[in-house]
């Protein structure tokens, strides 16, 4: 379970962040949504403590993130795992690298216990025969395969995804939202994914929360997104005349 | 304002390298990267640095050659003044401004292209001290590499010298090589490698400084890669002042 306690953020005399509180539950996805510029990439990243809060904490279990020293932050970390927007593949690595990267740099495996789990978790994103293929030699789904790839491959207890669907087909895209929920369910992990993509919404928001203007403007899952009378949420999932009366036809059945 | 923001950016500076040099996760990966970084600074940098040591010493010694003209200066001073001009200026301090164009820009381009690209987000939040494992084996490589680059560019720097002075007849090869020969002191070797030391850290140091902080898009990559060659060349002939000062 993570936290996020009172979380402020300002850069500047901009002030992105309001005040926010909300809870992201294991075992569970648990999306942030929210227009352009809400302040969910900037929360993202304060939650994996790339930023830190102007005020305000995030706690992991039962502990404050950022009253840590370095040496146990690095231990939390290596139970988090993100994919990240553009993929963040390292370019001059190859796939199996890249996704190797982690357990070059944390672990005593063997060559053969970390050539199995690299394996492995190439299989369970469904990627065979890339394995040394350089990120520019495969196309943007397959990149944001690898990237959950190299997200799981320390068996994290968080996962962390930024706009997971950004740039891909509709059908890759919920390929990747199904993807991310069955890992989440099979491991048991905390997932928190950054998106506003709607489909990902109805598809798998077992936790959803909405950020409006840097503060909480709705919370709740997908099967109370569709009854809801919050006109943030409202404004937000249904922008489209078309999907405004897909709304009411599915509300008056 | 300028002071505060001079002192903003060496207090920042002091701080990268402290973390630079923090404890590495796991020495065989950044052993690796070292290994990696050496070939590239070092092979990647081998045949632009013999031709410009070729031309400076050939330069020296057919400039020295015109100031002799009409003294009673021996000639066969031309190969010990050749001999010095590169041991202990040139050849340092030339190599080393080069060597900021071109290993310093791409230090700064590659690093920052990863801060841009979430690379370095991304080893940060897998715990990889980024600092250390993208800046710490880029010095050391530069450290061991620099000093055997400006050594070969004193070497050939010398034979550059002796290509322009006996092939062209300005003085005999005997003469060339007595000069080379003469008032041979260590010292100026150890001047040298000195300098060589001190110019690149400063140069990979800097140059790592520009691009780990890079922020925004294209422009600002740019702006600190230019920044990264301008800063370094700066302080190479700030050093080489400080150093010709402290040890002459």
């Amino acid at each position: 379970m993570i936290r996020a306690e009172n979380v402020f953020k300002s850069f500047g005399e901009t002030e992105v962040l309001k005040g926010i509180t909300t809870e992201f539950e294991c075992g569970k996805t648990n999306l942030i949504i929210g227009r352009s510029g809400a302040g969910k990439t900037v929360f993202l990243k304060i939650l994996v403590g790339l930023f830190q809060p102007t005020s305000g904490t995030v706690w992991y279990g039962d502990t404050n993130f950022f009253a840590l020293d370095k040496k146990a932050i690095r231990a939390i970390r290596m139970e988090v795992g993100m994919l990240f927007q553009g993929s963040a593949l390292f370019d001059s690595m190859t796939v199996e690298e890249n996704i190797r990267f982690p357990l070059d740099m944390f672990t005593n495996m063997t060559w053969k216990e970390k050539q199995e789990r690299v394996d492995y978790c190439l299989e369970r994103v469904s990627l065979g025969e890339v394995n040394n293929r350089y990120p520019s030699e495969v196309s943007g789904g397959m990149q944001k395969r690898v990237g959950i790839a190299r997200a799981i491959v320390l068996n994290p207890k968080y996962l962390f995804c930024d706009e997971p669907n950004s740039g891909l087909d509709p059908k890759t895209a919920i390929t990747i939202d199904a993807l991310l929920h069955d890992l989440t369910i099979e491991n048991n992990i905390t997932t928190v994914i950054n998106t506003h993509d709607m489909n990902s919404v109805m598809e798998i928001g077992d936790n959803i929360v909405l950020l409006h203007q840097g503060k909480l403007g709705w919370a709740g899952n997908k099967d109370e997104v569709l009854e809801s009378d919050n006109e943030l949420l409202l404004d937000f999932m249904f922008a489209s005349p078309f999907l405004k009366r897909l709304r009411e036809d599915a509300l008056r059945k | 304002m300028i002071i505060s923001k001079l002192l903003y950016h060496l207090g920042r500076y002091l701080l990268l390298l402290r973390q630079t040099f923090s404890r590495p996760e796991r020495i065989s990966m950044y052993y690796k990267e070292t290994v990696r970084q050496m070939y590239d600074i070092g092979i990647g940098s081998l045949i632009i640095v013999m031709l410009i040591a070729v031309f400076i010493g050939a330069v020296t010694a057919v400039q020295f050659a015109y100031q002799l003209d009409g003294t009673l200066v021996p000639r066969f001073y031309i190969g010990y003044v050749v001999r010095d001009m590169v041991i202990i200026e040139l050849a340092p301090t030339i190599t080393c401004l080069v060597l900021a164009g071109k290993v310093g820009s791409n230090i700064a381009a590659e690093i920052g292209g990863m801060r841009q690209k979430e690379h370095i987000d991304a080893m940060e939040i897998m715990g990889v001290n980024t600092a250390a494992y993208l800046i710490a084996p880029k010095i050391i490589a530069a450290l061991v590499v620099i000093p055997m680059l400006v050594a070969v560019a004193a070497f050939v720097g010398t034979v550059g010298g002796y290509a322009a002075s006996v092939l062209s007849g300005m003085l005999s090869d005997g003469e060339y090589v007595l000069g080379v020969r003469s008032f041979f002191k260590e010292q100026n070797v150890n001047f040298m490698f000195i300098k060589a030391f001190v110019f690149a850290f400063l140069l990979t140091s800097v140059s790592a400084y520009q691009g780990y902080f890079v922020k925004g898009g294209s422009i600002e990559l740019g702006k600190a890669s230019t920044n990264a060659v301008v800063m370094s060349n700066i302080l190479i002939l700030l050093a080489d002042y400080l150093i010709a000062v402290l040890l002459s």
